[in-house]
């Protein structure tokens, strides 16, 4: 093109201005306005009437003691049951998903339908598939207990998502059922990329299948699925809907978000709420921040495209 | 011997993969089915159709207007998206320029943002601009989740498409909007259609923001209305309209996918795995 550098900038930058306008009125202004609102005592029912007191919301002392968000044990709590959460099914959907990839991947009769019906999760909405757990693991009338009981593993029937030490484990099955089939797709992309050389020289070198996946296939998709991984974390730290449907109001199962929002509406103090929606952004944008370096670091974790 | 083993073990797990990816939804159907104290009753198999379920959840709830608020939004969500979005996929994917890397950098950090994370400077927003309770303010506030997605996936896109697309029409003097919609809007509108339905699906499905910011049943979208339908008894949920309706809402979703499988597939791979 014989246009000017300084040319096309300018173009480009004019593209782009309607949707730079659009994500800082709804991205950017919200996501300060939340900052600011950490550090007053602003109250749902006049926000307007916010005053300043600095970072009261997130930790402070007076004779009786330590306040605060970081101060709330209820907080670390959230932060416990968010970790479990985030470990215990990202571990389970990606090894799940590469099984379900692995299993795609082969050709066989019907592979299509198969893989039509591992879609079916994914495109269920996460209030649905909370509320089809809901019923599956109702105490009294629910599918699950009726079936342990019959193959007898179970005595009588169980308090699923009311139980302390079972709510957990109830978010985890409905959560891995609805995102493996997302974690599936990926990996199978990783998969398809393969090189068939690679496959094949293994065979001729007389590797069996386990040792063909060991050490040719996942050191080739790794790079693909750390990726993967990663975004997987990110996005179920941020888990609030399946929670809040199908064990609402477990301290158990209770994640930052819904902590968060639970002292922004269900308590009104929006100062107190926004700081803990505030401490959770700033651990995601970390975690993001960190990852974008490390990624840039090694060139390859992006290289499967 | 061996190989015949291996083919049942084969056989039989793509069989529990298929049972584990169908059954819940294949259970709730047959839930929605049934009435009175055929619901409290564990079946494997469908024993009566009774569509009682499906007419009560139109007429007890105000469920056709919480499909219509649904679609109107999701709808209003992906149209305003794509096209905010194609215009600037042709700036990052095309075009070099200082500050290039830093801004898809920071449209993929919006991405990641919790949505709890702006909620209450969204709420003051919405509020402000007099939006709350209206379905307005639903389609202001999901842009956050369904823009920078778009961008993100149709830059991967532009980026893929030959270099001689847009010279012969910039040779032409063609203006860049006209190239935009012209010359890139044509081999873009396939990779435009799987990235607008991953849009639609995500706005459908969203819940946070439709549960703060709407107050009343006509106002609801179809999700929260599913996770706050309430019956007669305010101590027995009434399960089975709870699963005619999320039958109905998730049905054409799932014809929808399944229709588009390989497109959707493309789109969720060049969004997802580009690191």
């Amino acid at each position: 093109m014989n246009r000017p550098a300084g040319e096309g900038a300018r173009v480009a930058w004019m593209l782009l201005a309607p949707t730079l306008i659009v994500l800082a009125l709804v991205a950017g202004w919200p996501l300060a306005r939340t900052i600011w609102f950490s550090l007053t005592d602003a109250h749902l029912a006049d926000l307007g009437a916010a005053r300043f007191i600095g970072p009261e919301n997130y930790l402070a002392r007076d004779e009786d003691g330590w306040f605060g968000v970081l101060a709330d044990p209820l907080w670390w709590r959230a932060v416990r049951n968010t970790s479990v959460f985030v470990i215990v099914s990202v571990t389970l959907e990606t090894l799940l998903g590469l099984v379900i990839a692995l299993v795609l991947q082969a050709r066989f009769p019907g592979r299509a339908l198969v893989r039509a019906a591992v879609l079916i999760p994914w495109a269920i909405p996460t209030i649905v598939s909370a509320q089809m757990w809901g019923w599956m693991l109702h105490d009294q009338f629910g599918l699950i207990n009726d079936l342990l009981m019959r193959l007898g593993l179970i005595g009588h029937p169980l308090a699923w998502t009311a139980d302390p030490g079972l709510a957990m484990g109830a978010v985890i099955v409905a959560d891995v059922w609805k995102t493996t089939p997302f974690m599936a797709l990926l990996s199978l992309a990783a998969l398809q990329l393969v090189p068939v050389e690679c496959l094949d020289a293994a065979r001729v070198d007389g590797a069996g299948a386990v040792r063909t996946f060991r050490h040719v296939t996942l050191p080739l998709i790794l790079p693909a699925l750390t990726v993967a991984v990663i975004f997987r974390s990110l996005d179920a730290l941020r888990i609030f809907d399946l929670i809040y449907v199908l064990t609402p109001g477990s301290e158990q199962t209770m994640s930052m978000s819904v902590y968060a929002r639970q002292q922004l509406v269900d308590f009104q103090d929006v100062g107190y709420g926004s700081a803990a929606s505030s401490l959770l952004f700033f651990f995601i944008a970390a975690c993001t921040i960190g990852f974008m370096v490390l990624s840039r670091l090694r060139p390859t974790a992006g290289a499967a495209r | 011997m061996r190989r015949g083993i291996a083919r049942t073990g084969f056989a039989a797990l793509t069989v529990m993969i298929v049972v584990f990816a169908v059954f819940p939804f294949y259970y709730a159907i047959v839930t929605s089915l049934k009435t009175g104290t055929a619901l409290f009753q564990v079946d494997y198999l469908p024993q009566v159709a009774d569509w009682e379920n499906y007419r009560a959840v139109f007429r007890e709830q105000p469920f056709g207007r919480n499909i219509a608020n649904s679609v109107v939004v999701a709808t209003a969500v992906v149209v305003v998206s794509l096209a905010l979005s194609l215009t600037a996929a042709y700036a990052l994917g095309r075009k070099s320029f200082r500050g290039r890397g830093l801004l898809l950098m920071t449209i993929l950090g919006v991405s990641m943002f919790p949505q709890v994370a702006v909620l209450s400077g969204m709420f003051e927003l919405v509020r402000g601009l007099g939006l709350y309770n209206r379905t307005g303010g639903l389609m202001l506030s999901y842009l956050i989740l369904t823009l920078p997605f778009t961008v993100w996936v149709l830059t991967t896109f532009t980026q893929r498409l030959p270099v001689e697309l847009e010279e012969a029409a910039v040779l032409d003097g063609a203006g860049p909007l006209t190239i935009v919609f012209r010359v890139f809007l044509p081999p873009l509108a396939p990779a435009a259609v799987s990235t607008g339905l991953l849009a639609f699906v995500a706005a459908w499905n969203e819940f946070l923001f439709a549960l703060t910011f709407t107050l009343t049943d006509g106002q609801r979208t179809v999700p929260v209305a599913i996770a706050l339908m309430s019956g007669a008894s305010e101590f027995e949920l009434p399960w089975g309209q709870i699963m005619a309706a999320s039958v109905v809402v998730t049905l054409p979703v799932v014809a929808l996918v399944l229709f588009f499988q390989g497109r959707i597939v493309a789109g969720l791979t060049a969004g997802a795995v580009k690191g």
